[in-house]
């Protein structure tokens, strides 16, 4: 099976800052896929290499097997994008502006387009909106027109650049369930998003960069386990500090990772199997418990790791 | 879900189509306006001087006529292309021609063609309001309508190179004014070079829109201060050399794609 998006020893300078310095990805087709990274790590650059609005130093891009260069027609049929800025044409309306992001897809004028715009229209809660000027949108109603726009050409690739930044909950709400849907009718999704709880439920792998590298690449199940785990939170009766002491003292003796912060405990564990002993512990220190939660492995806390690890990789390094 | 058929022409077509509507949608402002402003220009000179000049053994104001028809299809060609791309690249919105499958000689071809069309339609108004003040006679009208499109296709031309090449709008007003202006108003929209010094006649030859209005005229009455071959093939020139540069601009995505 042809990938979806293939990119090899993609390197990209802009003066002395290194966007992308080696970038190495490939995706599968039907993959929901997650690109995370701080501010000026080169995911909009990775991005605008992918769709050719900037050119790489070097290395070598394919959208569903077309090289974004040599085949850059056809590559660039199997994209869509939704950039990041919310930019619009002032001079048209939502259809004008949907029909004509069509033709420049080659798209000839028919009944099957009109359909297509139509049922594009539909989804996107913006057929009420169709003959109204862009200018007179509101922000959340034009960031729906930009995804219209990036599916006009019913790209088997799409890829959306922090989408739902500055969105509120319901477009937001609406958004991921469109785009939920497109991926379970076969496409392929790329996702940039700073809310890491976004990426975390919807994207099935993620990459992370940093500097222009790819930092770590995994399956959002693996990233979640391997970098972070289970969390056994409570807080007990008892601030006695002796007594406090003999509980923290127990604890840490098998579980390295707890800390206590204001009468909080935490308690890091691999299996849920591991709940009831610590418990034990804690009752047979005459500890009374409070409160208790467990909380699940969290992106962000993966997220915050590796970018740690990379610094203080960075910083051995140099 | 039904096939959508591709006709790789239709991008063309389309950004052409754009392209003029774009126009057309504030035609007030990007046809009406220039056609008034035509008609001042006229009559004001013609009350001015058309009782005291004569050119070529023409009066005054019916050389004036087609002077100002081909300035109006210059600077509108110019104003269509470079005002389309600097809004465009300010707003951001260039990104919707950018990312489908558009060559950069499509991209050219559009944009060129829609600045003539402009052109050509500001050139038509300015002509048919101004047909009251007679005196037209139309000598060679292939020469009108060939040195009219070759006009408007090099200063569409130029309009592109200079929204290439412009990152603010102050940038390119300052192409417009200290370039296309002087270079417009220099070129004998009112007046023959023959009625200049020997010196300002050398200096109006070097000046590639002069060849154009004079050719456009020769179309109107039959006579120019130099041959139309001649100022055809300097226009033609200019062309070959501004396309060239814009098309390798382009190739190249010079300050479109970083």
């Amino acid at each position: 099976m042809t990938t979806a998006i293939r990119i090899e020893q993609v390197y990209k300078r802009f003066g002395s800052v290194h966007a992308l310095n080696g970038v190495d990805l490939a995706i599968q087709p039907g993959e929901f896929f997650g690109l995370l990274g701080p501010n000026g790590a080169g995911k909009t650059t990775l991005i605008s290499a992918l769709a050719g609005l900037s050119r790489p130093d070097s290395g070598r891009l394919m959208i569903m097997g077309f090289d974004v260069e040599v085949d850059y027609r056809e590559a660039r049929r199997q994209l869509g994008v939704v950039p990041q800025e919310l930019v619009f044409d002032p001079f048209f309306s939502v259809r004008e502006t949907l029909e004509i992001q069509a033709g420049y897809y080659g798209i000839d004028p028919s009944r099957q387009r009109r359909a297509w715009i139509d049922e594009i229209l539909e989804n996107l809660d913006l057929t009420s909106k169709a003959d109204a000027n862009m200018r007179t949108l509101s922000g959340g109603m034009k960031r729906r027109v930009l995804v219209a726009q990036a599916l006009v050409h019913r790209p088997p690739v799409i890829v959306l650049d922090e989408p739902t930044a500055g969105v509120d909950v319901e477009l937001r709400q609406t958004l991921w369930q469109f785009v939920r849907r497109l991926n379970e009718d076969g496409h392929t999704i790329v996702l940039t998003t700073h809310y890491l709880e976004e990426a975390e439920s919807l994207c099935g792998r993620i990459a992370m960069l940093k500097a222009g590298q790819v930092v770590a690449l995994d399956t959002t199940r693996n990233l979640l386990s391997r970098f972070s785990s289970h969390t056994l939170r409570l807080r007990t009766a008892s601030d006695k500090p002796a007594q406090l002491g003999m509980t923290q003292e127990r604890i840490t003796q098998e579980n390295a990772t707890q800390e206590c912060t204001s009468g909080w405990w935490t308690c890091a564990f691999a299996h849920f199997d591991e709940i009831e002993p610590m418990l034990a512990r804690i009752r047979n220190a005459g500890c009374m418990i409070d409160e208790l939660e467990i909380g699940k492995p969290d992106l962000e806390d993966v997220f915050v790791r590796v970018m740690q690890e990379q610094s203080h990789e960075q910083v051995r390094a140099a | 879900m039904n096939s959508l058929s591709i006709k790789p022409s239709r991008g063309f077509i389309t950004l052409f189509y754009k392209e003029v509507l774009r126009f057309w949608k504030v035609a007030a402002q990007t046809v009406a306006a220039p056609v008034l402003t035509a008609l001042l220009y006229l009559l004001i000179f013609s009350h001015v001087l058309a009782s005291h000049v004569e050119v070529h053994g023409v009066p005054y104001t019916s050389f004036l006529v087609p002077g100002l028809v081909m300035m109006s299809v210059l600077q509108n060609a110019f104003a269509n292309t470079s005002s389309s791309l600097i809004q465009s690249k300010v707003t951001g919105n260039l990104v919707f021609v950018l990312l489908p499958p558009i060559s950069h000689s499509e991209f050219f071809s559009a944009y060129v063609l829609a600045s003539v069309a402009r052109g050509l339609l500001v050139g038509a108004g300015v002509l048919v309001v101004t047909t009251w003040f007679g005196g037209l006679s139309y000598a060679a009208p292939l020469w009108i309508l060939v040195f009219a499109m070759m006009g408007g296709a090099v200063m569409g031309t130029l309009g592109l190179i200079a929204g290439i090449w412009a990152e603010k709008y102050d940038q390119l007003a300052a192409f417009q004014n200290f370039l296309i202006l002087p270079l417009t108003f220099l070129s004998g929209v009112f007046y023959s070079i023959a009625s200049l010094p020997p010196f300002w006649q050398h200096v109006s030859r070097w000046n590639p829109v002069f060849y154009m209005i004079d050719g456009f005229r020769y179309g109107f009455f039959g006579v120019s201060d130099i041959s139309p071959w001649m100022s055809f093939l300097v226009g033609l020139g200019c062309l070959l050399i501004l396309s060239s540069i814009t098309l390798s601009a382009l190739k190249r995505g010079y300050k479109l794609r970083a």
